[in-house]
């Protein structure tokens, strides 16, 4: 691993401008940045722990919603009770990341800016133009399974790879964050970029940006919950994800929110379905017809094709799963 | 002691320990972190390596820039082909010479500027720590010119050559007309199968500590081969093989990974001669895919013509495996086909290509691992084309003699094996039909593939001393890599001898010991039995005869074959000696013994078993799976294996062995796959991250079962039960998965997409 200094600040007065110095990085739980710069992918020269910041709570917003402090590990969140209980979809999507040894370490902030595993990303000896810009994308003709097919562009086909983002988009999450310009909100879906012609700008922050907390809003009345497939039955990411809530009333579909996860450059919020879906027929046929609308503009690769009729298939499957389900939450 | 082949004795078939469920002897240590493994051993002033791999498949490398790595603080050093110390030549492997199979490659490391495979060690940066090495080592810059390279298995098929085999070990057979037969079969199935590569994946990757003591040389190194590793070092380094000492008490898993001496052990060597240091060299993670083999991909056909009462009329089973342009051997894939299904008419033939890649290598039983899961693939189709149950089928087939070479088996119990695992399983409970079976979101199936591992036994030498309190030491250069070595033959051991198991103590896993099997083929339990039972006799003999010398001696007159050792002594029906009593008369110490085998014997007995008497281990896979009716994810919801592996042992540590086998068998099904990029020859998921073992969750419980009848002509009865776990295990989900959806998959690994 590269030499670099390391800082742990007590508050957000010292934290924030040493963040903000030329090559540094914030550090969480650790356990996907101490991993990059193992592999020698991320190479901070300064490094700067948040870890002894109080941001480790989860609070009670007088609008119903929730206040989730970034320092809040993945375990702690998805076993919270009032996360179980009005945010299914979102303790799933955590419980269905990474394993239990790592969902101890990592934290809410970190996880939503976790990089890709796309295998040229990791390999420094790969063309990569998120790792280095202009040097080419070897996933393109190469080995793409993994890649994603909505959202991509030729310069990258890198899926974004976190669960919880998932649950955070079908949720419209809202981002806190504190900055050299103070503070400020993101919407959860103008945090993440997409590749475009520089993959290697991978969200909206600037240098010093550190993310404090994230506001889930009020709980949907509809049901919900994330289904996960993948290549085995843990420890591995979503070949596709489906982040969903229903509601059904008299047959007709009254409330909708979609996410996908495993198939976009970004945690995707699968917005043509729900258009479609909305007062239409709560039925296969519909859910069907809206899959494949929001699967439509799919790029596929040489390896990657099958993503498009599995996630089509996971999102009936998980939307007739809902619709079947008893009481709605 | 002459070579017998009866090989049984009164005390072992009838013992106190031999069959229980002892627990491991290492287990204590391995639990508390006393065991020691290779990269634990420290010295004063030792220093660590790091490896820098080659980023081309082939080519030659220009320039090699260190000065960056060289400045950084704590670097001792970096070698490269420029200023490392030459290692002599790798040699040939050749079948006649047993050493050679250690050799993994032939390229002599940092003697060359030539590169060989993506991935190749081209330089060591020796440092002070193990950060500051691989620090440094990512600081080399290299420059290369390119040559063309052969990387992409799929599109050199078409140039397989066929292989020309050795001896026993046949590239090819022909009985009848196998083709002109398919053509005529009322029934045929024809299928065309592809496997990819694997990586072993053990648990501890491969380290070596290695230490110069002027030209003598001490390495603890994780090894299946002490032997190979002591011959191969002291060959590549021009000393006397007694200069080299090698200690690997303890293995963390190697599943034939460990069983040749790779790229790491020599470079440690090497860098701690270079710099006079002590060196560690363990290798990461992506370090073992790069620098050692796994097991080949391959392109099987398996063509199968039957009359309508589900006869074979012909077997054709053809294979291409690989081999890497600088080491490897070409694969036996169509082994399983000389000994499965009785056919008047049979065709076999294995071909290989050649690639710009790492070697293959041996991993957990090599050639039928991938054969079965053709041959039991196909014979399963075969059963739906006939409309006939699987199991009938095979039962229909079964053979009374080899296929191929007509020879008697000597033991073969898979009827009874399948009857037993069918009735356990509740294989009447599967509705035959396909797609039938239902359980919510899930569709059901059930599958039963055969296991099959053909049994070889080597040699051994061992040594054993009886203490005058009555304590037993046995001491054999044996390998332990979790399988339970150490505590069979303490079982062995105390029950040839009549002692106590607290009174025996099996030493093992070091050069300096009397040499021993190794542990690959499935063979060191049985070699190593063999002459443990040989060293208790000559043992027995030797206190028999000091008991006789005492004047009043019970035993006078008796020969050894009339006694019975029990109790701590030998006796004829009440009346003997307790061991401790004969020493204590004879004022001796202790009693020491060595049995060391007939090696042109022990040759001359293994040419005429391998073509008179087809020994081998077999067994009955069944499974049940759930495949997810939207998404095509495959989970397996049961397992049963019935196994004929001949007596039993230790049922622990054998039941251990056969459900790691299955559980390897699961990977290699389902997820395991060793991805190469088909245009530089890079692994494309060198970690456990990204290549697929089996979690957990994916693991159900597994039933194993005995029928523990020992075969009549080895080492109490025991049959090698390493690798047959693994076998058939993917051919059995693939026809599960056959059986609930309907959907025949050709290709490893079942991935959903291809479920979908």
């Amino acid at each position: 691993m590269k030499p670099f200094t390391y800082v742990k600040p007590p508050d957000f007065e010292s934290a924030i401008p040493a963040g903000a110095a030329p090559r540094t990085k914030y550090l969480g739980g650790g356990t996907n940045l101490v991993d990059l710069m193992r592999e020698g992918i991320e190479l901070p020269d300064h490094v700067v722990d948040i870890t002894g910041l109080p941001l480790d709570a989860i609070e009670e917003l007088p609008n119903g919603g929730l206040r989730i402090g970034a320092l809040v590990r993945n375990s702690t969140l998805a076993a919270d009770p009032r996360i179980r209980s009005r945010y299914r979809v979102l303790s799933e999507a955590m419980l269905s990341g990474a394993s239990g040894q790592l969902r101890n370490m990592a934290t809410v902030g970190g996880n939503l800016l976790q990089r890709t595993r796309c295998p040229y990303f990791y390999d420094t000896t790969a063309a990569c133009n998120k790792r280095r810009p202009g040097s080419g994308c070897d996933a393109l003709e190469g080995y793409n399974r993994n890649c994603a097919v909505l959202g991509v562009s030729d310069s990258c086909i890198a899926a974004h790879p976190s669960d919880m983002c998932v649950a955070l988009a079908a949720l419209e999450a809202v981002i806190h964050v504190n900055g050299p310009a103070g503070v400020r909100r993101i919407e959860i879906a103008d945090l993440h970029l997409l590749p475009g012609d520089t993959p290697d700008l991978e969200n909206s922050l600037v240098p010093g940006d550190l993310i404090t907390a994230v506001e889930l809003p009020p709980p949907l009345g509809a049901r919900s919950t994330y289904r996960k497939v993948r290549d085995r039955s843990s420890y591995a990411f979503a070949l596709v994800s489906v982040a969903a809530a229903l509601q059904v009333e008299d047959h007709k579909v009254t409330e909708v929110r979609l996410g996908l996860g495993g198939v976009g450059a970004k945690p995707w919020r699968a917005r043509e379905a729900e258009r479609l879906l909305l007062g239409g027929p709560a039925d296969e046929s519909a859910y069907r017809r809206a899959a494949e609308a929001e699967l439509a503009p799919a790029r596929v690769h040489a390896d990657n094709a099958f993503k498009v009729r599995l996630a089509e298939a996971t999102i009936v499957a998980v939307l007739r799963e809902l619709s079947l389900a008893g009481v709605n939450r | 002691m002459t070579l017998d082949d009866t090989v049984h004795t009164a005390e072992a078939t009838g013992g106190k320990y031999v069959g229980r469920s002892i627990p491991r002897v290492d287990g204590p240590g391995k639990t508390t972190g006393q065991a020691r493994f290779a990269a634990e051993h420290s010295y004063p002033d030792l220093a660590y390596a790091a490896l820098v791999y080659a980023t081309i498949a082939r080519g030659r490398i220009l320039a090699i820039e260190t000065s960056e790595a060289q400045a950084v603080d704590g670097v001792v050093a970096v070698l490269t082909h420029k200023n490392a110390p030459r290692m002599k030549p790798a040699g040939n492997l050749s079948p006649f010479d047993i050493s050679s199979i250690a050799i993994s490659t032939s390229v002599n490391y940092l003697a060359t500027d030539e590169v060989h495979w993506n991935g190749q060690p081209i330089a060591v940066v020796v440092a002070e720590t193990p950060e500051v090495a691989n620090y440094a080592a990512s600081l080399v810059t290299t420059s290369y010119e390119q040559w063309g390279a052969k990387v992409d298995f799929a599109s050199e098929v078409p140039n397989a050559v066929p292989d020309k085999g050795i001896p026993f070990m046949t590239g090819k057979a022909d009985k009848g007309n196998a083709l002109g037969a398919l053509a005529t079969a009322p029934f045929t199935v024809d299928l065309e199968f592809s496997t990819p590569q694997y990586n072993h994946n053990a648990l501890e990757p491969h380290a070596t500590t290695a230490v110069w003591n002027g030209d003598k040389l001490t390495v603890h190194e994780g090894t299946q081969s002490l032997t190979g590793v002591q011959g191969q070092l002291a060959k590549r380094f021009g000393v006397p093989k007694d200069n080299v000492r090698v200690l690997s008490p303890f293995v963390g898993g190697g599943f034939g990974g460990k069983a040749r001496p790779w790229a790491g052990t020599l470079l440690a060597v090497l860098a701690a001669r270079a710099t006079g240091r002590p060196i560690r060299l363990a290798l990461t993670r992506e370090g073992v895919y790069h620098t050692v083999g796994g097991r080949t991909a391959s392109i099987q056909r398996v063509a199968l013509g039957a009359g309508t009462d589900g006869r074979l009329a012909s077997i054709v089973h053809t294979s291409v495996s690989r081999t890497g342009r600088v080491g490897g051997m070409p694969e036996r894939i169509t082994e399983v086909s000389h000994e499965m299904y009785a056919a008047p008419n049979i065709h076999l033939q294995q071909s290989s290509v050649k690639l710009d890649l790492v070697s293959n290598t041996f991993m957990r039983a090599p050639g039928e691992a991938i054969g079965s899961f053709g041959l039991e693939s196909a014979i399963d189709e075969l059963a739906w084309e006939i409309g006939m149950d699987p199991i009938e089928l095979r039962m229909i087939n079964e053979p009374d003699r080899g296929p191929v070479s007509g020879k008697v088996f000597t033991h073969r119990k898979l009827r009874d094996a399948y009857a037993l695992g069918a009735e356990r399983f509740g294989w009447k409970e599967r509705e035959p039909r396909a797609g039938a079976m239902r359980d919510g979101r899930w569709l059901v199936g059930m599958g039963v593939a055969t296991a099959h591992h053909t049994a070889m036994q080597l040699t051994a030498s061992v040594a054993i001393r009886l203490n005058a309190d009555g304590t037993v030491v046995v001491r054999c250069a044996m390998q332990e890599m979790g399988m339970g070595a150490p505590t069979v033959q303490t079982q062995v051991t105390a029950d040839e001898l009549g002692v106590p198991l607290e009174s025996v103590r099996v030493e093992y896993g070091d050069t300096d010991l009397p040499w021993g099997s190794p542990a690959f083929g499935s063979v060191q339990t049985a070699s190593v039995t063999s002459a443990v039972l040989a060293a208790c006799t000559k043992l027995k003999q030797a206190v028999l005869i000091l008991a006789q010398r005492q004047a009043d001696s019970r035993l006078k007159g008796r020969k050894l074959a009339e006694l019975k050792a029990h109790d701590g002594g030998l006796y004829s029906g009440a009346k003997g000696h307790k061991y401790t009593d004969i020493l204590a008369a004879a004022g001796r110490e202790h009693v020491d013994v060595a049995y060391k085998p007939n090696i042109p014997a022990f040759l001359a007995r293994t040419v005429r078993d391998v073509g008179w008497r087809p020994k081998a281990a077999t067994g009955a896979q069944f499974c049940e799976v759930r495949v997810d009716a939207d998404t095509g994810e495959v989970r397996i919801s049961r397992w049963m294996g019935v196994f004929d592996v001949g007596t039993v042992l230790n049922a622990r540590t054998a039941e251990s062995q056969l459900r790691g086998g299955i559980i390897m068998g699961i990977g290699m099904a389902l997820s395991e796959h060793t991805i190469i990029d088909h245009r530089t020859g890079r692994i494309v998921n060198p970690n456990l991250s990204e290549y697929h073992v089996p979690v957990h969750a994916d693991v159900p419980h597994i039933d194993v079962h005995f029928l523990n009848e020992p075969e009549p002509h080895s080492p109490l009865g025991l049959l090698g039960l390493g690798e047959i776990g693994v076998t058939g295990v993917p051919a059995a989900i693939a026809n599960a998965i056959r059986h609930a959806t309907g959907k025949r998959v050709v290709d490893l690994p079942i991935t959903l997409d291809k479920v979908l």
